[in-house]
C-alpha cells in the first residue's frame, strides 16, 4: 500500500488540513506504512461475522426526548469565541 | 508517614494534618517537583485551598468521605470549569472550560481538592507524552525516559508522590501503559462505567475514565466516587454500582486467572516476562489456579485499532474550527482558509497523521475495506475475550513490551510507538476493564503486570490486585529523590 503525494493532498483537503510542500512526502511515508501495518486484517475470515457496532454486545445508544434540559448560556460559551458581535459568531464574508 | 490515599484519609479524620495543610504542602510539592517533571499543564493554587477549607468545614462537621480533603490532580482532557482545559494541544491552548465534566463534578462532591490539570499527549494520541504541545513529561524513575502516554503526567505526578490520586483516560492503554512505566496502579475501567461527559473526546467507541493512583485499595475508593449512571452521556451503562472496597477482601482461593498465550511471543522483553511470571507465580501462591488460554484474533488488535480509532478521531476533531472556540489562524482570507490553516496551527503532526488516516479508511471506496472490516475483526476479538471468560475469571499478561524507553526513541517512526500498546488495545476493543499494577524491576525501572476482567469486573480486578499488594510491596517503591509517602 503506497499513498501518493497527490492522493495525501486530496485527504489534507478533505480533513481542512494545510499543509507544507515539505510536510507531503513525510505524511505519505509514514501513512503508507500504516496502510500497510493495518492491510494484516485481510487475514482475517470475517464472511459469516457482523460488524461491531457497539463496544459491549446488546447494547443500544439510549435516546432522550427532544427537548430543552438546560438554560440560555450564549454569553458563557461565546468568551472563548475567537470573534463575535451582537451574539454572533463571526467569520469571512461567504456571501457577497 | 501516609504512603497511600486510604492512610492519608485516617490521617485526616484523626485530625493529624488539616485538608489545608495537605494543599500547601502539594502546591509547594509540586512547585518543587515540576521544573524536573513537566507533569502539569495548569496548577489551580487558589482553588485548591478554597476547596479544601470547604473540606475542613466538612471533617469538623463529621460529614466526610473517605475521598474528603484528599489532594488530587486532573488529566487536562476533563473539562473544569473557568479553568483552562488544552488537553495537550495549541488547539485548545486558550480554551476556558464553560462547564465541568462529571467525573469532575463527581470527585468535587466528594470532597477532593484539586491542585491542577496534568500533562498528556495531544488529545490523547501518543504513547510517550512527547506529543504534548506543552512538552514531554519526564519519567521521575529516570528523567531521560518517558513516562508513557497518553496519561504521562498523571502517572508521573503520583509516581513522584505529588498526589496520591490523578484521573487518566484509556483508549487502548493511555491509563495501563504509563502507570507501568511509571510504576503505579492503572485501572480502566468498563466501557460506559464511568461518564464520558465533559471528557474530550478521542475515540468515542473506545475512551474511558479511569484513575492512576497508588494502590489497588486507593483506586477503589475513588473509582466507588466516579462510576455510575450519567443520562447526559449517551452510552453510560445503567448497571448498579457495587461496593468496590468491602469486594477488595474476596479470598484469591480457586480464582481462576488464563495466562494470554499470545502475550507471551516475539517482542516481550525476557526482563518483562520474568517479572510478569513472577507476579503470576504470586498469585497462584495466594490461592489462584492458573489455566493458559488462546485467543487466536488478538494479534489483530494493533492493526483493528489504528483503523477504528483514526476513523473515530477524524469525526470527533473535525469540531475544531476556529470559529466557536479554540486557536483561530491570523487574517482569514476566506472560510476555507479559516478551517485549513486554524486546523493546520493547531493540531500537532501526530494528530494530523490520525486525522488523515481516518479520513482517508472513512472515505468514498475505502470504507468496506477499512472501517468496516475493522468493525467485523472486532467482533472477533471480542467473541475471543467472551470465550475466555467463559472459562476464567481474570487474564493476565504484561502491560508493556519493555519498561521506559528513552525520551525522542521512536518520535521518528509512528510504528514502532503504536506496537507500545500491544498487550493493552485488546481490552478496549472489547470494551473490558483491565488494570495494571506494579510487579518489580528491570534495573531500575518499574514494571507493571496487567490483569484483564469480564465487563463490569472491576471489583474481582481490584479485589485480586489488592491481596497481591498484600503480599508485595512493589507498589510502595518511590523513586530516589522524590518524597516517600504524602505527609
Amino acid at each position: 500500500m503506497s499513498l501518493t503525494n497527490t492522493q495525501i493532498e486530496t485527504i489534507a483537503g478533505l480533513a481542512r488540513l494545510q499543509l507544507s510542500p515539505d510536510e507531503i512526502p513525510s505524511y505519505a511515508e509514514s501513512l503508507s506504512r500504516i496502510l500497510g501495518m493495518v492491510s494484516q486484517l485481510e487475514q482475517a475470515d470475517t464472511s459469516k461475522v457482523e460488524p461491531m457496532a457497539h463496544p459491549l454486545t446488546g447494547q443500544v445508544q439510549r435516546l432522550r426526548e427532544d427537548s430543552v434540559t438546560s438554560g440560555n448560556a450564549r454569553e458563557a460559551y461565546q468568551r472563548n469565541a475567537p470573534q463575535v458581535e451582537a451574539g454572533l459568531y463571526l467569520v469571512p464574508r461567504v456571501i457577497e | 508517614m501516609a504512603r497511600t490515599l486510604a492512610e492519608l484519609a485516617a490521617g485526616l479524620a484523626a485530625r493529624k494534618y488539616s485538608a489545608a495543610e495537605l494543599a500547601r504542602d502539594t502546591l509547594a510539592r509540586v512547585e518543587r517537583m515540576q521544573p524536573r517533571l513537566n507533569a502539569l499543564i495548569s496548577v489551580t493554587g487558589e482553588a485548591a485551598m478554597q476547596a479544601a477549607t470547604v473540606a475542613d468545614r466538612r471533617l469538623a462537621a463529621g460529614e466526610a468521605g473517605p475521598l474528603t480533603g484528599i489532594p488530587m490532580i486532573h488529566k487536562d482532557i476533563f473539562c473544569t470549569e473557568g479553568v483552562l482545559t488544552t488537553c495537550g494541544s495549541r488547539m485548545l491552548s486558550n480554551f476556558v472550560s464553560p462547564y465541568d465534566a462529571t467525573v469532575v463534578t463527581k470527585l468535587k462532591h466528594a470532597g477532593m481538592v484539586m491542585i491542577g490539570k496534568a500533562n498528556m499527549d495531544e488529545f490523547a494520541m501518543g504513547s510517550s507524552n512527547e506529543t504534548s504541545f506543552y512538552g514531554p513529561v519526564k519519567n521521575p524513575w529516570d528523567v531521560t525516559r518517558v513516562p508513557g502516554g497518553s496519561s504521562g503526567g498523571s502517572a508521573a505526578a503520583v509516581a513522584a508522590r505529588l498526589a496520591p490520586l490523578a484521573t487518566a483516560t484509556d483508549t487502548g492503554g493511555s491509563i495501563r501503559q504509563p502507570a507501568a512505566l511509571c510504576g503505579v496502579t492503572g485501572l480502566k475501567p468498563t466501557y460506559g462505567r464511568v461518564s464520558r461527559y465533559g471528557m474530550i473526546a478521542f475515540a468515542s467507541s473506545l475512551d474511558q475514565a479511569g484513575v492512576i493512583a497508588v494502590s489497588a485499595e486507593d483506586a477503589a475508593l475513588a473509582l466507588q466516587a466516579m462510576a455510575g449512571f450519567d443520562p447526559r452521556d449517551s452510552t453510560s451503562v445503567d448497571v448498579p454500582v457495587p461496593d468496590y472496597r468491602a469486594a477488595l477482601d474476596a479470598p484469591l482461593a480457586g480464582m481462576k486467572i488464563g495466562i494470554l498465550k499470545e502475550f507471551f511471543g516475539e517482542g516481550l522483553s525476557s526482563a518483562v516476562e520474568k517479572l510478569v511470571r513472577e507476579a503470576l507465580a504470586e498469585l497462584t501462591k495466594l490461592g489462584a489456579v492458573v489455566k493458559e488460554v488462546s485467543l487466536p484474533s488478538l494479534p489483530l488488535s494493533v492493526p483493528t485499532y489504528y483503523v477504528v480509532a483514526p476513523a473515530e478521531c477524524s469525526s470527533n476533531l473535525a469540531r475544531f474550527d476556529g470559529v466557536r472556540y479554540g486557536h483561530r489562524c491570523e487574517n482569514p482570507k476566506d472560510l476555507r482558509d479559516l478551517y485549513t490553516r486554524s486546523r493546520a496551527e493547531g493540531f500537532g503532526a501526530e494528530v494530523k497523521r490520525r486525522i488523515m488516516t481516518g479520513t482517508y479508511v472513512l472515505s468514498a471506496g475505502y470504507y468496506d475495506a477499512y472501517y468496516l472490516q475493522a468493525q467485523k475483526v472486532r467482533a472477533l476479538i471480542n467473541e475471543d475475550f467472551a470465550r475466555a471468560f467463559s472459562e476464567v475469571d481474570l487474564l493476565l499478561g504484561p502491560t508493556t513490551p519493555t519498561a521506559a524507553f528513552g525520551l525522542g526513541d521512536k518520535t521518528s517512526d509512528p510504528i514502532t510507538m503504536y506496537l507500545n500498546d500491544i498487550y493493552t488495545i485488546g481490552a478496549n476493543l472489547a470494551g473490558l476493564p483491565a488494570l495494571s499494577i506494579p510487579c518489580g524491576f528491570a534495573g531500575h525501572l518499574p514494571v507493571g503486570v496487567q490483569l484483564i476482567g469480564p465487563h463490569f469486573g472491576e471489583a474481582k480486578l481490584l479485589g485480586a490486585a489488592h491481596r497481591y499488594q498484600q503480599a508485595t510491596d512493589w507498589h510502595l517503591k518511590t523513586p530516589a529523590g522524590f518524597p516517600e509517602g504524602f505527609a
